[in-house]
């Protein structure tokens, strides 16, 4: 299957990108439902998990591209043993249950390109987000995604953002109207690039989110 | 002195000018930081792999409440915080290395004279080292070589096989 995608650049506010001149959000629209993951996906995990070793999983902190996210979350105030990067997490779990053990075709998609790559990858429903998205500070008293049963973020949080709502705090919590449900016909995939990841890199995660959805969307789905 | 003080009341109130405020650029200092920030994580982090498989070492560096942009003060805090970690394990590495030093050097005198270390046993974590091996000093044929002083060193075969791969992912 030929996958046709196109990557869009998001926004950063003015003050996060003085600070991280090399931070970027890279975004693509995928026309994909949630759903159980097919043979083939459970297979690849398999095939993943075996690759998957004990020496690896160690020695993950000095590969660059999860360096690059221990660093970036140090240097937002995140302590990445409490709370980890994405591609060790994968790893903690590999190693906790010896596999990684398919969810459902998204979290399998996310966790084939998390740890093939090392990128952080999120999605959301493409149909509940208002115009681009980007990156900013969440303003004082304000509620993740925006509604009145919303929790109240604490003031000045790195969050992705539309125009007009928090959709998610960064590497944190997603607004549950805007996380990926059983309704949704079409995700936004989110791939936060920082510095020290290179931008083949955050492609290849999009790329390999996007190619593990089309495999169970059917190419000319039923009107 | 009334002089003085009348001189005070004698000059006619001006208006206090306003101190302009004085703004400091912190981005070069901020920069830094998250550069030594950078440097000490990697640090850190290859110290974390030169230890392993050894346990008790503490590498917890307090979050600040992240994700957020840190003010200077935190950053320095965060910076410094790695800093005292990365010294602290690296002693911590350097007495453990020692000991295991003389450990290993110890296995090499029980083997060539096991009479003079009876019943001393140590263990691949004594060493540095993964696995459940040890080398103890045992007498030949029980009482008998210990009566007659028959001592070697036993070598044990490692860790028991696991039960099983178990269900699969």
């Amino acid at each position: 299957m030929t996958l046709d995608l196109e990557l869009e650049r998001g926004w950063i506010d003015r003050d996060l990108g003085e600070e991280f001149p090399e931070l970027a959000l890279r975004v693509v629209t995928v026309e994909a439902a949630p759903g159980r993951s097919p043979r083939a996906v459970k297979h690849r995990l398999r095939i993943l998990s075996d690759r998957y070793t004990g020496g690896k999983a160690v020695n993950l902190r000095q590969e660059p591209i999860p360096w690059a996210y221990r660093v970036f979350f140090r240097q937002i105030g995140i302590d990445p043993d409490d709370r980890r990067t994405p591609a060790e997490e994968a790893a903690l779990q590999r190693m906790k249950l010896g596999g990684f053990r398919s969810a459902n075709v998204l979290d399998d998609a996310l966790t084939i390109a998390t740890v093939e790559t090392g990128v952080a990858v999120m999605a959301l429903d493409a149909d509940r987000v208002e115009g681009p998205i980007g990156l900013r500070l969440s303003r004082a008293g304000e509620r993740l995604g925006g509604g009145a049963d919303g929790r109240t973020m604490s003031a000045q949080q790195i969050v992705i953002a539309d125009a007009a709502r928090a959709l998610a705090v960064l590497f944190g919590d997603v607004a549950d109207e805007t996380g990926v449900n059983p309704p949704t016909k079409r995700m936004l995939l989110v791939a936060v690039q920082v510095k020290g990841v290179p931008e083949v890199s955050v492609e290849e995660a999009l790329w390999t989110v996007a190619e593990v959805l089309a495999s169970t969307t059917p190419p000319h789905p039923r009107a | 002195m009334p002089e003085v003080l009348d001189r005070n009341l004698a000059v006619s109130p001006s208006p206090l000018t306003p101190i302009p405020a004085i703004e400091v650029d912190e981005r070069a200092g901020r920069r830094s930081l998250l550069g030594q920030i950078a440097r000490l994580e990697s640090e850190l982090a290859s110290l974390f792999c030169s230890t392993y498989p050894r346990q008790g070492f503490d590498w917890n560096v307090p979050s600040r409440g992240g994700p957020r942009l840190l003010s200077l003060g935190e950053l320095e805090r965060v910076r410094d915080d790695l800093a005292s970690r990365l010294a602290e394990n690296r002693h911590v590495l350097g007495d453990r290395t020692y000991v295991e030093e003389r450990n290993r050097c110890r296995i090499e005198e029980m083997m060539l004279e096991p009479e003079k270390h009876k019943w001393v046993r140590v263990s691949n974590e004594d060493i540095g080292e993964r696995g459940c091996k040890h080398w103890h000093v045992r007498p030949r044929f029980g009482v008998l070589g210990m009566l007659m002083s028959w001592w070697r060193v036993r070598i044990s075969s490692g860790c028991p096989l696991a039960g099983g791969r178990g269900a699969s992912p």
